[in-house]
């Protein structure tokens, strides 16, 4: 092309003459757009962009798109409820209930239930994809943890990630106190006698939440607009943040062959990654739809309208609520002072107001401390297994433990009742387990994580066990082992010598002490405590020795009748091929 | 680890001791070859797989609106295992379309588009040096010629103002609970007065003291939640009744007189052996229900605080700190049960001026 037909060369006012060649239909609209918002100039890199791939990278995803469902039901559900808690006698669909007097909330649930088509789908749906959504979340918290994927530069996402977990809990509570049936109604006096619980203002809150006294007639019209505005606006711009941080960040990736600090491998954005995230969030919403459809979840019309007089056995809040109320189980009887006339009830402020809060703090901390103790200031993208981070894995593991245990006292009637034990031992237990738990767990963890650390600088020194044994001439017996491969055994050796951290290396350049020593000292005792049982990857020096060793063994058996392997009957020599990176 | 104070996130990303890795880094492995990239036969077969998959989930889509429209609700709401037809088979249809969908282009994307990984690199998290001393140098020239540093006289004020703009914002929300809506003594105060009966807490009818047998539990409410022109009592209407309906509610047990201990007060407080106690946890609230009339413990079963009623329904287990308030009852001249007054303490839940009111 020498000569531009400048007959078709359109006017602009752009430094470049608009393009002559007539564009298709999508292209004339993309350029339509771009005129307008400049859009070619941020996409150039971002369609592309790389998103390495993992199983465990999926769990976030889960939690998106469950969001994604939630809105979207949510929305239907609107459509139909009335959130009231106007009084009237109930003529639906339910014969059950038809003639018996509830609030028009309750009615409306039940309207939804029985008298919309899809509704009872779109309500379970709903339900189900609020459990998936704060599950989703844990478990994708827990793998952030584990994998070191909170450090440098990522703490701040780690924050808003905890930010969210915290409102979806808070979301869920208010979404399925909205029926105003006996079950939720039952948590929602609960929690009238949590704000009383709180010091100086408690009664007050208490009396403005609810406009007046306990149950009054506003509750049920404030959640609701909690749930369907205040929450989800704040949970939007929330997950906006998560998702704009992590696009700058670029994803973490596990180590390997060509994966390093540097980079960042795997599937482009468009299409393969867009193809499979929006793939899967079809997926996460099938299998919601499927559980709405078959599963049974908060049937509100066999607990029935709510009564400030009625309770039923066995109440239990939705399972994500279940460890403060477990913690609220097992308090001591009688934990509450009158000091100068006033009363502070310990007994709820504790397990409610106090261990709660605190146990987010501490979660939101945890990247934080860990990068004061370590004194690490270096960025991380490349994951780190739990086992070569033991300390951070067992505390993560001793977290988890003091939640579980706290949950499952907030079941103990049902242990109790399942199980045909005895509701008090249940308690009694609970009470000492809940400290003593998460310290042997923590214990437990640590030890079990330098073991591996030991067997797989085995593996890098002396290779895999085959199961061959060897007889010597003197009849000692003794396993063949054989080395792993290069990429197996790269992958395992991509990680960072820990460096315990002492008082003096943090000296200027004149070697004077940096001023806060004391708590440079509490820094250097948490590094030792951290890091230096830990068991460091070989040095070229060590592996080279050990391979020497190996090679001059494999010659000495050179001239035995049948030199063996050990793989002439399994299939070993097919697995270890370059392209499995990784495999115990 | 060497602490510098200005970390360039460039060259800490390489240890310190590089040369001491171990094993060097093979590089990324060479790119293998699908079964769908060499092979048009495979090639075809996976794209008719994945558009049996789309086709599939069309059929499914159309099931659903054939699914909504033949079947009925209502009714019929728990034909299969407690659910309905329509919710079961909706959310079967909805849910295979959506499965089928995502698993087409899922197989899509692992079949037949191209599978070669990239390597993009990676840029510090942190902005360049001379962008952060720009920055902080347009940051110095915007407050110096705004000028608020020099005149602190403007800038407290207008902070001040600021502040104290809280106060509308808070005070806007007392009307929360409007008018005396926001009166804490009425925790102190139930419905019950001297010579109200005690009533059923379903039907409202009285209950004769002889009437009560020995080891049963009743749960009662004060006559004034059922009023009718025979007693006399107002309507109560909206959130007043609910909340009465909540402080108000009764249990009634009926045990050996001699099993009462002291702290019932069976002289002056029962009728019998028959002892009356607020329904309401003194923990968070919740209706008390569980009765065991071997121990006459009582049970609360949101948190398993545990009462003895023979014993002033002191709690014998379990988070609660405090007994439940007795009411004391008497009988009035056609033998049903009466309260003497109201509670002698708030009911419920502790909160903070509970010993003030």
């Amino acid at each position: 092309m020498s000569s531009i037909d400048t007959s078709k060369v359109a006017t602009s006012n752009r430094t470049d003459a608009a393009t002559a060649s007539k564009p298709g239909r999508a292209g004339s609209l993309a350029t339509w757009a771009d005129d307008r918002l400049g859009l070619a100039s941020a996409m150039k890199k971002n369609l592309r962009k790389v998103f390495p791939d993992h199983w465990s990278f999926m769990l976030g995803e889960i939690a998106l798109w469950s969001f994604v469902v939630l809105l979207l039901t949510g929305v239907f559900l609107t459509l139909w409820f009335n959130p009231s808690m106007g009084h009237i006698t109930y003529e639906g669909s339910y014969d059950q209930l038809r003639g018996v007097g509830m609030s028009e909330s309750m009615a409306s649930t039940l309207h939804i239930s029985f008298d919309v088509r899809g509704g009872l789908l779109m309500r379970q749906m709903h339900h189900w994809a609020a459990s998936i959504f704060v599950a989703s979340m844990m478990v994708h918290l827990l793998r952030v943890a584990f994998t070191g994927a909170y450090r440098k530069p990522r703490e701040l996402n780690w924050v808003i990630g905890c930010l969210l977990l915290l409102l979806g809990t808070l979301e869920g509570f208010t979404g399925y106190s909205l029926p105003d049936d006996l079950l939720s109604g039952t948590g929602v006096r609960a929690a009238d006698g949590f704000l009383k619980a709180t010091p100086v203002v408690g009664t007050y809150m208490s009396f403005l939440l609810f406009g007046g006294e306990f149950p009054g007639e506003s509750i049920i019209p404030r959640l609701y607009i909690i749930h369907v505005l205040l929450i989800p606006g704040i949970l939007l711009a929330l997950i906006a943040a998560h998702m704009l941080l992590l696009v700058y960040h670029k994803h973490t990736q596990w180590p390997g062959p060509g994966r390093t600090e540097q980079n960042v491998v795997g599937y482009p954005m468009l299409p393969v990654y867009a193809a499979k995230a929006g793939g899967f969030f079809f997926m996460v919403f099938g299998v919601i739809a499927i559980m709405g459809g078959l599963m049974s979840i908060n049937p509100v019309w066999k607990f029935g309208p709510y009564d400030p007089t009625k309770v039923t056995a066995g109440s239990q809040p939705d399972w994500y609520m279940g460890w403060p109320d477990g913690l609220l189980r097992i308090i001591p009887t009688g934990w509450e002072s009158v000091i100068f006339g006033y009363t502070i009830s310990w007994n709820v402020m504790l397990p409610i107001l106090i261990l709660p809060p605190l146990m987010l703090v501490i979660l939101m901390l945890l990247p934080f401390i860990e990068g004061w103790i370590t004194g690490d200031k270096r960025d991380h993208h490349l994951l780190q297994r739990p086992r070569n981070a033991p300390t951070r894995t067992a505390v993560m593991v001793a977290l988890m433990t003091f939640y579980g245990l706290a949950w499952a006292a907030g079941g103990n009637d049902i242990i109790a009742i399942r199980l045909d034990l005895s509701i008090n031992q249940i308690t009694y237990f609970m009470r000492v387990a809940i400290f003593l738990g998460p310290i042997l767990a923590f214990w437990i963890t640590r030890r079990w994580c330098i073991s591996l650390q030991r067997h797989d600088n085995e593996k890098l020194l002396h290779g895999y066990e085959t199961g061959v044994i060897t007889r010597s001439p003197e009849g000692a017996y003794a396993e063949r082992h054989l080395p792993i491969n290069p990429t197996s055994a790269y992958t395992l050796t991509a990680r960072d010598r820990d460096e315990v951290y002492t008082v003096g290396s943090d000296t200027d350049a004149a070697g004077v002490d940096a001023p806060n020593s004391r708590s440079e000292k509490l820094r250097a005792k948490l590094s030792s405590w951290m890091y230096s049982h830990n068991v460091q990857k070989p040095t070229r020096a060590e592996l080279e020795e050990a391979h020497h060793h190996a090679e001059h063994e494999a010659e000495l058996q050179a001239g035995l009748d049948h030199p063996v392997d050990g793989h002439q009957f399994d299939d070993h020599r097919l697995r270890d091929t370059t392209d499995v990176p990784l495999r115990d | 680890m060497s602490n510098d104070n200005t970390p360039s996130p460039y060259e800490s990303h390489v240890p310190s001791h590089r040369e001491a890795e171990p094993i060097p880094d093979p590089g990324l492995p060479a790119h293998t070859w699908r079964p769908t990239d060499v092979d048009p036969k495979a090639e075809k077969r996976a794209e008719r797989q994945i558009a049996a998959m789309f086709v599939a989930a069309m059929v499914f889509a159309v099931l659903f609106v054939v699914a909504y429209f033949s079947f009925e609700i209502g009714d019929s709401w728990d034909t299969f295992g407690g659910l309905g037809a329509s919710t079961v088979t909706l959310g079967l249809t909805l849910g295979m379309s959506l499965l089928l969908i995502g698993t087409g282009i899922i197989q899509l994307a692992r079949k037949l588009m191209a599978d070669a990984e990239m390597v993009e690199m990676r840029h510090p998290a942190a902005s360049p040096p001379e962008d952060r001393e720009a920055t902080i140098q347009a940051l110095n020239d915007g407050l110096d010629e705004a000028g608020i540093g020099r005149r602190p006289l403007v800038r407290n004020t207008m902070l001040g103002a600021v502040g104290v703009l809280g106060l509308p914002a808070v005070v806007l929300l007392r009307d929360l609970a409007p008018g005396n809506a926001l009166d804490i003594n009425k925790l102190a105060h139930t419905i019950w007065e001297p010579g109200m009966r005690l009533v059923r807490d379903v039907v409202g009818t009285p209950i004769l003291a002889s009437e009560v047998e020995m080891g049963d539990l009743i749960n009662a409410a004060p006559e004034a939640m059922f009023p009718s022109e025979e007693n006399g009592y107002p309507e109560l209407e909206g959130a007043e009744e609910q909340a009465e309906k909540a402080k108000g509610a009764i249990i009634i047990v009926r045990m050996d007189p001699s099993e009462l201990t002291e702290a019932t007060q069976p002289d002056k407080w029962t009728v019998d052996g028959i002892i009356c106690y607020s329904k309401i946890c003194t923990h968070v609230g919740c209706p008390i229900s569980l009765y065991e009339r071997t121990t006459h413990h009582v049970l609360c079963p949101c948190h398993q605080s545990t009462f003895d009623l023979a014993d002033g329904a002191k709690v014998v287990f379990g988070p609660a700190a405090r007994a439940l308030p007795q009411l004391p009852i008497a009988v009035d001249e056609e033998g049903y049960l009466v309260a003497q007054s109201d509670f002698t303490e708030p009911i419920g839940a502790s909160f903070w001026e509970r010993e003030k009111l």
